[in-house]
């Protein structure tokens, strides 16, 4: 059936799993039809699609250092852009956005923005020049261009705290779905995750990973757009939800200043369980201050151009103009999704407070509310509670809470969609934590082990060594990852959050100075790689222990404290110290343009 | 003084940098120094308020159409200065 390179063969082998998905689709909703139960369902989901993962990955499986760091270099445009869109787009994105954007409306939305702007900077200052370079690594990077193993090693720091910082908040979404698709406990389920994300990467490392995020995405994007679709059709909304929600979005509004937004007393609040939380702010409306909507969308452009995982997707393409092309797909690939959160947040709250709709709870009595199945259901999995808090019989907007996750995993059972949808969706957020945790699990391993180990503690290793060194790493980190996951520190997006500022803080200048100014050097990167995180970080531990804070940047901004401090100190050290020497420069003139040879060698 | 074949690469390079980003911070931060102004407004694309569409959807379109430009734009500058990469390398 299929003859000749696997990579000439792309478009082909992914059509026909992509058919072979669909008509899984289709044999589940059949199933269910002839009464499979719904916890069958979740599970045949979710087991299907990791297992196929896992053969991709087992299929991939490499022991050549240029295919384990960088898929070989030869990963096509399109392609690299859909594994790239699965990389970026983790469990936040999609099992949490809808829920932030549900509850905090447009004050939210700057994170659409920021991590689809965010794609400029890392077209335009970084990505095609970083693979001219050649790096297997992003640190990689920071210990040539500035020269020495500081540079080397501070570049590490970073990546790893970032890093890690993103992946326990992914592996802690893995553990959620596969508890509530599987039905066993989070503390398990997060092991689970775990075991699945290693199955895809361990073996053959950006290789495996790119061919899986490419699944992966087809899977998550299917299991996002579908249901949303068919609610939208479902309750007479608009055929095509993005450009036709317009009266939905008024008639939300209408509500909100028919309901208002009463403030619960401290007390009643403290009977509702730990991490649900009530609408309180404008859907549509301008909610919160200019500037604190322009902040958090510049760090997250910002983190966006400095998280490793994200950079070293595009050193797997085979040339510079495809590495900028690529750029450009894979922000397509994700405006895909990212333009359907907010209809889906517009949907599920509409369809909730509407007391014209069938589903619309509030202004029900409570025991009827109390009494719906899907109510019981999320009820029961801690992601929805109503009390009667004024105690007239009846449910008011400010009785009705709801866990982030359960905008996106309960809506298509609210709405009254066949079982088979939430099984999809359960598959869906499943493939987008995993297709993140397999990236930056990999950043990290790689960045240890090539960085760290090879560069500067064993320079003589061989091959096959390095990789199984690469390979221990990969399943420590994420065991370390899995177990403080399991502790439940953070939510999801609250971590996320933090990781592109750490990020930002550490890596954004010295990166784009790296580029952009000839006259940074060594010692500049490495007081702007280490000054910058650590004031980000004390700024975030301050701000964290009652301190005012100043700019109004906030715990969740900042990395703007990191990242000015990291600019204004790489300058002033760079100044006062040497030029960077005559081979450096002549490398710099060398890696702005596209042609001619990488800088480092295939194989370094 | 004339300046060699790679400096004018860069200049251009560098000129083209700015343009992008210029548009990039309009969409991206510029705009939304206006939030209530842009809700006020009476111009509603497909109905939403200008303030919520642009955050939902129009700045992104406007990101994803401005990396496709950008990266045929620095084709042409890397073709004229024939900088391009050689397919068979």
């Amino acid at each position: 059936m299929i003859k000749g390179k696997f990579i000439d063969n792309l478009p082909k082998v992914y059509g026909i799993y992509t058919g072979g998905f669909i008509g899984f689709i289709i044999l589940m909703a059949v199933a269910e039809q002839a009464g499979m139960s719904a916890k069958a369902i979740g599970i045949a989901f979710v087991v299907f699609t990791v297992a196929i993962y896992a053969v991709i990955g087992w299929l991939s499986r490499t022991l050549q250092m240029d295919a384990y760091y960088v898929a070989g270099r030869q990963v096509p445009t399109v392609f690299n852009g859909m594994a790239t869109a699965a990389d970026w787009m983790s469990g936040a994105s999609f099992v949490a956005m809808a829920g932030g954007i549900y509850f905090k409306g447009y004050g939210y939305m700057a994170l659409l923005v920021g991590w689809t702007g965010g794609y400029i900077l890392v077209s335009t200052l970084l990505a095609p020049y970083l693979r001219k370079f050649g790096c297997y690594t992003v640190p990689d990077f920071v210990g040539t261009r500035y020269g020495g193993n500081a540079a080397r090693l501070s570049a590490v720091l970073v990546l790893t705290v970032a890093s890690f910082t993103y992946v326990t908040a992914q592996i802690n979404a893995t553990g959620t779905i596969a508890s509530v698709a599987l039905d066993i406990p989070f503390k398990l389920a997060v092991y689970v995750g775990l075991a699945s994300i290693l199955l895809c990467s361990m073996l053959g490392g950006m290789r495996a990973v790119t061919w899986t995020q490419v699944a992966q995405y087809i899977v998550l994007i299917i299991a996002y757009l579908l249901p949303v679709f068919w609610i939208s059709n479902k309750m007479g909304a608009g055929f095509f939800p993005h450009l036709m929600l317009g009266d939905e979005v008024a008639r939300i509004a209408e509500l909100e200043s028919q309901f208002g937004f009463v403030k619960n007393s401290a007390a009643d609040l403290a009977t509702v369980p730990k991490g649900l939380a009530g609408i309180t702010k404008a859907h549509s409306s301008v909610n919160g201050t200019n500037w604190g909507f322009i902040s958090l969308a510049i760090c997250m452009m910002a983190g966006t151009a400095s998280l490793p995982h994200v950079m070293m997707r595009y050193f797997t393409t085979p040339s510079v103009k495809s590495a900028r092309r690529s750029v450009a797909w894979s922000l397509l690939f994700i405006f895909i999704l990212y333009s359907t959160a907010p209809m889906l947040a517009t949907l599920s709250k509409l369809s909730l407070i509407d007391p014209n709709l069938t589903t619309g709870i509030i202004g029900k009595s409570i025991t009827d509310v109390q009494a719906l199945d899907w109510y019981q259901n999320w009820n029961q999995a801690n992601l929805m509670f109503v009390s009667d808090f004024n105690g007239n019989g009846t449910l008011e907007l400010n009785e009705f809470f709801m866990g982030g996750k359960a905008v996106v995993l309960a809506t298509p059972e609210i709405a009254g969609l066949p079982y088979v949808i939430s099984g999809l969706v359960a598959a869906g957020g499943m493939a987008a934590a995993m297709s993140t945790a397999d990236g930056l699990v990999l950043a990290i391993a790689n960045a240890l082990s090539h960085d760290l180990y090879y560069k500067i503690i064993d320079p003589k290793a061989e091959a096959a060594k390095r990789l199984i060194v690469a390979r221990v790493l990969l399943v420590l980190i994420g065991f370390a990852g899995a177990t403080i996951a399991a502790m439940g520190i953070q939510g999801i997006l609250g971590s996320v959050i933090w990781a592109f500022d750490f990020a930002m803080s550490g890596l954004f200048f010295p990166l784009v100075l790296g580029v952009w100014w000839k006259r940074a050097n060594g010692p500049g990167a490495v007081a702007g790689m280490l000054l910058g995180l650590g004031s980000g970080m004390a700024y975030l531990i301050w701000v964290r222990n009652g301190g005012s804070g100043f700019w109004g940047i906030t715990q969740l901004t900042f990395g703007i404290v990191g990242a000015l401090v990291s600019l204004v100190s790489m300058v002033a050290v760079s100044l006062a110290t040497a030029a960077p020497d005559a081979k450096t420069q002549a490398m710099i003139d060398e890696l702005r343009i596209p042609s001619g040879k990488t800088i480092l060698g295939k194989q370094h | 003084m004339k300046m060699s074949k790679q400096e004018q690469h860069w200049d251009k390079t560098r000129g083209l940098l700015f343009v992008t980003l210029a548009i990039w911070f309009v969409f991206s931060i510029g705009i939304f120094f206006f939030g209530t102004e842009m809700e006020a407004s009476s111009f509603k694309p497909f109905g939403y308020p200008l303030s919520y569409y642009m955050t939902c959807q129009g700045s992104l379109l406007a990101f994803v159409i401005l990396n496709f430009w950008f990266a045929g734009r620095q084709e042409k500058i890397d073709e004229e200065f024939g900088f391009t990469e050689r397919e068979d390398e």
